[in-house]
């Protein structure tokens, strides 16, 4: 974990706040004057993982950049319930083109920054898992390629959720969408498909690529502040639960975010130009089950008839993710 | 104003959409009692004043601590601990160690000389206290508060009652309850020693508004055991309060202590001191059955006590004694089994238990006795009306805490009176549930603290035997604690919300719900670690 350090006062660094901590230790989200960039009023739905991602990133982003920041949006849930025109939600420098070239959007206004000399200014973009593993991917290697000095985030809630709960290259397998029904042999997604984007980004050799969860803000926040430290192509990819298309309870949507990491279903890591550079570790372990029984779109695998099968293949993932980044602890 | 191409209205915020309406539940704050205070006799909320020694604010955490119990000192060296037994973290790791910060608390308050508050005003009431024991001084102490005039008598020379003629030193050094006794005389409690109240009815004609009788436990029990003119038998109380005297009686060499509670154990310890070679507790049951506190039977057993358990005394002699084992029947009742084995004896100790001397309230009408103890109401009062009575005097758990607790609600109970008007106790909040806590945040601080508590127990002969935390660890334990079902501020609530809806007021001020945008979700409920957030359905 990236942020620890932090002297044991009662919660460590799990919380939001401590009010034991030296001010400068503090995350922005705790800070009573933060920017809240995106302010109250959209649309998203009760409990959803997106917004309050968005917040933790663009908040953390805003401090790292002293307010001098630019924000492009691709298409999608973020920004469809925060914008319904004339509102906007965005308290932040904010830019819409399409759902597809956000990257493409955000190289060119890093360029036009730097042709008018205003290179103190920060660009980053922000989209969607479709946006980012599918329709703008093409955008976003090349951004990467050419090392924009950008920083792409990407939330990711396994879907195109804003236009009814498609399917995306980021949906895990077995999971239900309106176009990966619970039906047949191999209900739900299937196995064997979808892009591991993070994996992809860090191939791209670029300065930075990272994955964090809204579960452990304290980690998000010291990746967006290492990220704002650097220049060039960066990637972070945040994990995002989204209660609508994962038929979760909207109160469950940090809860699921903790057990994606503490199952090893998500891996949680940090790279620096091609290398793993560190890991968050786990600290509970629990079964993949634990994670899969909050959500309704694993409901097929429990009912009506208990698919061990495919929950033991999940389970390989996760498995597979802790043997790959060593998330778990060696015991010495 | 000129508007670009294809646009027709002005750029609005979307503070003007009120979310607040989709809610069906609603977020709110409660402050609900952690299982440490609902289990405190002595009515101490210690999740406060460890929130407040967390930052080091000890003295602000003493002062909150003395509200309820004058006697941090001598809590954090006698007290039985009920708080910890009830902890909520015992089901994460381990109990807050809750008794050691308060023993540091009231060691550092002996230290800086802090006193204790003197009230403002004076009600011109009296009120006369029989007994200067933790019960009697208690009540002293609250009615002072409150701004009675009061007058503590005690039969013995010194006070502080079974605090100072029961517990030995090893357990509770003298120094520390003088401290904590005069602090408590210093508030005006007006003290009258080696003056035993023998007439309760004389003593209320003296101009007394009201008596409360704390005269504790004082007489040793005589359980019948077939002896021998020349056996030595002295009982336990008697020997404790000898030796407390500075005149020890002579034991001999090889001492038996007959009984099982922590009279008992101190009786068999005190003899270790005084120079016995053996000491050895008869007891009748086993030691899961035993009514001695674990701790202290392992400092005794350390200290070479030994114990003969499922055996009676069944004779006694000069030099030895006959005793007869026992066997628990179904019912874990201890029955005799006809064996018989001798034991070496140069004197034997009985710790029975104790009895209360009530003659003071001979002659007093409408009282009733049961046991030995004289019955109370709620609030503390006899059957006759301005006479209360509490601690070991009347029928309830006999420990310092207890009687603590007692002299504090006694003292609530006569003020009542004194004004004529009814004594409303609020109700307490409902109990903070483990299962409401999210433990998740809590640092895992199970076992650094217990190898330093460990090596801070040492034995060294007559001193004292339980050394004190340091600043340092007593902090980093007064940090373990969860704040069960009160809100400690950590920021969680205000972070979690997808809506912002969360209102921080600044430091001490805690948080508010913004009900405009607040759209019901229930995360931070969810997250909140100290289970201080409820939902509750929505009434609109
Ligand atoms: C050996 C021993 C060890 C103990 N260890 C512990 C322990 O570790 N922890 C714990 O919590 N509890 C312990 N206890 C129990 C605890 O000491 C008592 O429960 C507690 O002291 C009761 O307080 P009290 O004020 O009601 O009575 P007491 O402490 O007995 O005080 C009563 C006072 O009233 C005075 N008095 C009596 N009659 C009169 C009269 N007629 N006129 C004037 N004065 C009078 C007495 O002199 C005495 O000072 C122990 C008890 C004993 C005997
Ligand atoms: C070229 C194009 N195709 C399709 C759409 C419709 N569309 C808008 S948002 C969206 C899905 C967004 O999914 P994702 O990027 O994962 O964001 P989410 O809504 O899940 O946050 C789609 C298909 C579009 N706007 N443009
Ligand atoms: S559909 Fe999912 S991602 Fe979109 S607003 Fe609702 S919860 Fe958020
Ligand atoms: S954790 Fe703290 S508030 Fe909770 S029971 Fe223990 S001491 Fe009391
Ligand atoms: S997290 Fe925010 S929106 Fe959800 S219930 Fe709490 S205050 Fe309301
Ligand atoms: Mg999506």
């Amino acid at each position: 974990m990236s942020s620890t350090g932090v002297k044991f006062y009662q919660v460590g660094s799990f919380a939001v706040g401590n009010r034991l901590l030296d001010p400068e230790l503090r995350s922005a989200q705790s800070e009573q004057g933060r920017a809240n960039s995106l302010t109250s009023g959209h649309r998203a739905c009760q409990g959803c993982g997106e917004a309050l991602g968005a917040r933790y990133v663009l908040d953390a982003a805003m401090r790292a950049a002293q307010g001098r920041m630019v924000t492009v949006n691709a298409t999608g849930c973020l920004e469809v319930f925060s914008t319904p025109y004339p509102e906007t939600s965005w308290r932040v420098a904010w830019l819409h083109s399409l759902f597809g070239n956000a990257p493409a959007v955000a190289t060119g206004v890093a360029a036009g920054l730097r042709a008018t000399g205003k290179d103190d200014v920060r660009v980053v973009a922000q989209g969607g898992d479709g946006a980012t593993v599918d329709i703008g991917f093409a955008c976003l290697s090349g951004m990467f390629e050419r090392n924009d000095d950008v920083l792409y985030i990407c939330y990711d809630n396994g879907g195109y959720m804003n236009t009814g709960v498609q399917r995306s290259g980021a949906t895990p397998p077995a999971a239900r969408t309106t176009t990966t029904q619970a039906v047949g042999d191999e209900p739900g997604n299937v196995f064997g498909q979808g892009k591991d984007v993070p994996r992809i980004a860090v191939a791209h050799e670029i300065p930075y690529v990272a994955t964090a969860t809204v579960a452990d803000l304290r980690d998000l926040e010291a990746k967006v502040d290492k990220a704002m430290g650097m220049h060039g192509a960066r990637y972070l990819h945040v994990l995002v639960p989204c209660p609508l298309g994962w038929g979760s309870a909207s109160k469950d949507t940090v809860k699921i975010a903790r057990l994606a990491t503490e199952s090893g279903h998500f891996p949680v890591f940090e790279a620096e130009r091609g290398e793993v550079t560190s890991v968050r570790k786990i600290r509970h372990q629990v079964p993949v089950e634990e994670y899969l029984t909050l959500q309704g779109r694993y409901k097929h695998l429990f009912s009506p008839v208990r698919r061990d099968d495919v929950i033991d293949r999940l389970q390989a993932m996760a498995d597979r993710n802790i043997a790959r980044y060593g998330l778990v602890e060696e015991v010495l | 104003m000129e508007k670009p191409f294809a646009i027709t209205l002005d750029v609005g915020s979307s503070l003007a959409n009120h979310t607040g309406a989709w809610r069906v539940e609603r977020p709110v704050y409660v402050d609900l009692t952690p299982p440490c205070a609902h289990a405190c006799p002595a009515m101490e909320d210690p999740q406060k004043w460890l929130y407040a020694a967390e930052d080091g604010s000890y003295e602000q955490a003493w002062r909150t601590l003395v509200e309820a119990n004058p006697f941090p000192a001598i809590m954090g060296r006698v007290c039985y601990h009920p708080c910890e037994t009830a902890c909520n973290r015992s089901f994460l790791d381990e109990a807050v160690g809750i008794n050691a910060v308060e023993r540091f608390l009231g060691d550092h308050a002996i230290e800086q000389g802090w006193a204790l508050p003197v009230p403002a005003t004076t009600t011109g009431r009296r009120v006369l206290v029989v007994g200067a024991g933790p019960t009697g001084l208690s009540a002293a102490y609250q009615l002072r508060r409150l701004g009675h005039e009061v007058t503590v008598r005690d039969t013995s020379p010194l006070p502080g009652g079974m605090m100072r003629y029961g517990i030995p030193a090893y357990r509770l050094p003298r120094d520390v309850l003088d401290a904590e006794i005069a602090r408590i005389v210093a508030t005006g409690v007006r003290l009258e020693l080696s003056t035993r109240v023998d007439d309760m009815t004389a003593a209320l004609a003296e101009g007394f508004d009201a008596v409360f009788v704390a005269v504790g436990a004082q007489i040793g029990k005589r359980a019948y055991v077939p002896a021998a003119e020349a056996a030595r038998i002295v009982d336990a109380v008697s020997l404790l309060h000898d030796v407390a005297q500075g005149d020890p009686p002579l034991l001999g060499r090889r001492v038996v202590v007959y009984g099982g509670g922590n009279t008992a154990v101190d009786a068999a310890r005190t003899a270790k001191r005084l120079g016995a070679s053996e000491s050895v507790i008869v007891y009748r049951r086993t030691r899961d059955r035993m009514p001695a506190h674990d701790s202290e039977m392992a400092e005794a057993i350390e200290e070479g006590v030994v114990v003969k358990w499922l055996s009676t005394v069944a004779h006694a002699d000069a030099g030895h004694l006959r005793v007869e084992r026992m066997e628990l029947d179904e019912t874990g009742f201890p029955q005799p089994t006809g064996e018989f084995e001798d034991l070496e004896a140069d004197s034997l100790v009985l710790a029975l238990g104790q009895e209360t001397d009530l003659s003071l309230l001979d002659g007093v009408s409408d009282l009733t006795l049961t046991n030995g103890s004289v019955e109370v109401d709620s609030s503390f009062m006899t059957g006759h009306p301005g006479i209360f009575a509490g601690g070991d005097a009347v029928p309830a758990q006999r420990t310092v805490t207890v009687g603590v607790g007692h002299g504090a609600k006694a003292a609530r109970a006569i003020d009542a009176w004194l004004r004529a008007t009814a004594l409303v106790e609020p109700d307490e909040a409902p109990l903070a549930e483990y299962a409401a806590l999210n433990t998740w945040y809590y640092a895992d601080a199970p076992h650094a603290v217990r190898p330093r508590l460990e090596a801070a127990r040492r034995t060294t002969g007559f001193e004292e035997v339980v050394q004190g935390l340091d600043a340092e660890t007593a902090a980093y334990e007064a940090r373990r604690c969860m704040s069960c079902g009160n809100c400690f501020e950590c920021d969680n609530c205000y972070g979690v919300c997808p809506d912002n809806a969360v209102i921080k007021l600044g430091t001490g001020k805690r948080f508010e719900i913004d009900y405009d945008y607040c759209k019901g979700c229930g995360i931070c409920a969810a997250e909140c670690p100290s289970g201080s957030i409820l939902m509750v359905p929505e009434t609109r």
